[in-house]
């Protein structure tokens, strides 16, 4: 192994090495590694919706409430949408409502985390209690005003949990950077004369990077989990586009509920299954990272 | 030893330190406000001739990391001024600064945590370089293999993580980092007081070299007079703050004049069992606070020959009047009178 690695040249061995070490530590997860391919194969079917699905989510196929059968392989819902063909988009919207939420909601907790954290006093002070404001609004309420004033739909459901998931980043950060700031290979950059962006972003946010991308499997399930919560209370991605909340808006009716388990099954387990792959990716993301760890 | 004396004076002191002052401020109460100060550094002023080493020695706490820490601009003195070739370092424009910065550099105490733990050894030592234009990017990694030739590893570090390093080999990756940028002056903070014993020699050996081929200029802080006086060829003795004893690392070792260099120099284990049952006077008590230093002579607490003037007025340091340059801030030992405040 090292004699052959020795034959490359040096920039070789690094980047190998260390994408070697965290694959190898992450698959030792079994669970992990098992969630990580049930959430590939969903993405991809998600990503390829278009392709695979059998009929447009949006058109009337079939009857009624149709019960599955082989023509429909999950039935149809009340007015004769493939229902299939309705959770294959339905998860598309949802993945796309938490990644690019939780995306937003990464740039400004690690923004704001790294300013407060690096320069401290007045501007660490006004970031946190605003970051405390934050935290203690019920978002519901943002919600409620937003889709009064914005027309309520996908695009305004990713800006608003992207602006209310980011105090827990920020105060992740904050918290590192407090630390690292401290630490002697910062202090020997000062002293080498690298500027404040070397410092901030070569020596300090790598060393953040892996508590963030924890921390940011958590805040994707959840805001997965909120965007549902908030389609299914009729305030988020609205009919016709199906998104995996609404799709359980029919479970509301006892009906739907005792004799077409086929309306609400898929879309329920569908949530339970991507929150927990993502949760269960973040947690052997943690020990994967960890560059203290051993070898 | 006299034609040292002519020689010192002759040369120009490459860093100038007077009257230095670093305070920390407490804060508490319920509006929160400054409630007292920690006096780590408590006016000092010593210079460092080019090419030399100067040793600084004291217990934890006495102030001498922070001496070393203001050198190379990572704490801002409260008062006093820090010269480099005659330069005030504070009043220095942006620009002249930046030039400077890389003039002066650091070996830290903790070779655990003075290294990215991110960034293999290629980037560590490269990136500076490269910024500070010291290399390009055809000759970085022959500077690079350069250097670590000098500080004792094989070029196959490059490409290593510093967890994969034991803390000897992490040491030498720190000294070579301050020697990348091709500094005049080292501080060391501490540089072995981590290590094993068996690993100090060798980087102690390893920076006394390096000195001597480089024409460097160093700050070497300890606490053990031992590894100090082994690379020092002058030594500066601190107690809460303040230097009490500076001279030639020789002298100090062969006639201490101030109490606590004698008492520094008495704790210092001796090898020999028939000298175990002679008389020595070992320090006791505790390290005075910081916050509120004694009144007075700093030490007089724990000093042994301590009178009454000694709890009233603060001493200043006097030649000791040997032949080499020698100054001590004990007017008790040395009897005489001008030696108060």
């Amino acid at each position: 192994m090292r004699q052959e690695n020795l034959s490359k040249t040096e920039k070789d061995i690094i980047s190998e090495s260390y994408f070697q070490t965290v694959f190898r530590r992450f698959r030792r997860h079994h669970l992990a590694a098992v969630s990580l391919i049930i959430l590939i194969i969903l993405g991809g079917a998600a990503l390829l919706a278009p392709i695979i699905a059998p009929y447009d989510p949006d058109e009337i196929v079939g009857t009624f409430s149709g019960a599955p059968c082989k023509e429909f392989w999950m039935g149809t819902d009340q007015i004769g949408r493939d229902v299939f063909s309705r959770l294959l988009y339905a998860m598309r919207v949802s993945l796309l409502v938490g990644i690019l939420a939780t995306f937003i909601s990464t740039a400004v907790g690690v923004v704001l985390g790294l300013i407060a954290g690096y320069f401290g006093g007045i501007a660490d002070m006004v970031i946190m209690r605003f970051t405390d404001m934050v935290m203690s609004f019920p978002y519901i309420l943002l919600v409620l005003v937003a889709a009064s004033i914005f027309e309520p739909g996908m695009w305004s459901i990713i800006l608003i949990l992207g602006f209310v998931d980011w105090p827990g980043i920020a105060r992740l950060v904050r918290g590192n950077v407090l630390s690292l700031r401290e630490t002697n290979f910062v202090k020997g950059n000062l002293v080498a004369g690298m500027p404040l962006r070397h410092i901030l972003f070569s020596e300090i946010l790598p060393n953040t990077v892996a508590p963030i991308l924890v921390y940011a499997t958590s805040v994707l399930a959840l805001s997965m989990l909120d965007e549902a919560a908030l389609s299914f209370l009729g305030l988020g991605v609205r009919p016709p586009t199906a998104s995996l909340g609404n799709m359980l808006n029919g479970a509301q009716s006892l009906t739907v509920l005792t004799r077409q388990p086929w309306l609400w099954l898929p879309p329920g387990l569908l949530i339970i299954i991507l929150v927990m792959t993502i949760n269960f990716i973040g947690d052997a993301l943690r020990d994967a990272l960890d560059p203290n760890s051993g070898r | 030893m006299s034609h040292s004396h002519t020689d010192q004076e002759r040369k120009i002191p490459l860093i100038e330190v007077e009257n230095l002052k670093k305070y920390y401020a407490i804060k508490g109460g319920i509006v929160t406000h400054t409630t007292a100060h920690v006096k780590a550094v408590d006016g000092v002023s010593f210079s460092i001739l080019e090419g030399e080493t100067l040793g600084l020695v004291g217990e934890s706490g006495c102030g001498k990391s922070t001496i070393g820490r203001a050198l190379v601009g990572l704490e801002k003195p409260t008062e006093g001024k820090i010269c480099y070739e005659g330069q005030d370092l504070a009043k220095l424009p942006k620009k002249e600064m930046e030039k400077i910065r890389t003039h002066l550099q650091m070996v830290f105490q903790d070779p655990y945590s003075s290294l990215n733990p991110r960034k293999h050894v290629f980037e560590i030592l490269a990136q500076p370089m490269l910024y500070h234009k010291v290399s390009t990017r055809e000759t970085v990694e022959k500077d690079m293999v350069r250097i670590l030739d000098m500080v004792g590893l094989p070029r196959n570090v490059l490409g290593r993580y510093p967890h994969e390093f034991s803390g000897g080999q992490r040491q030498r990756i720190g000294i070579a980092k301050a020697l990348s940028l091709n500094p005049r002056f080292i501080v060391c903070d501490e540089p072995v007081s981590a290590l094993d014993v068996s690993i100090q020699a060798q980087i102690l050996n390893l920076l006394k070299g390096l000195q001597k081929e480089l024409g460097l200029t160093l700050l070497f802080v300890g606490h053990g007079l031992g590894a100090v006086n082994y690379v020092s060829d002058r030594i500066a003795v601190m107690y809460l703050g303040k230097i009490v004893e500076i001279g030639e690392a020789k002298e100090i070792f062969a006639h201490p004049v101030h109490p606590y260099t004698q008492a520094l120099l008495n704790a210092v284990p001796i090898p020999d069992p028939a000298e175990k049952n002679k008389e020595h006077y070992l320090l006791q008590g505790e390290i005075g606070s910081s916050v509120n230093p004694p009144i007075g002579c700093r030490f007089h607490p724990r000093c042994p020959y301590a009178t009454e003037i000694c709890r009233q007025k603060e001493p200043m340091l006097l030649e000791t009047g040997s032949e080499s340059v020698h100054y001590a801030a004990c007017p008790i030992v040395m009897t005489s009178k001008e030696a108060w405040k």
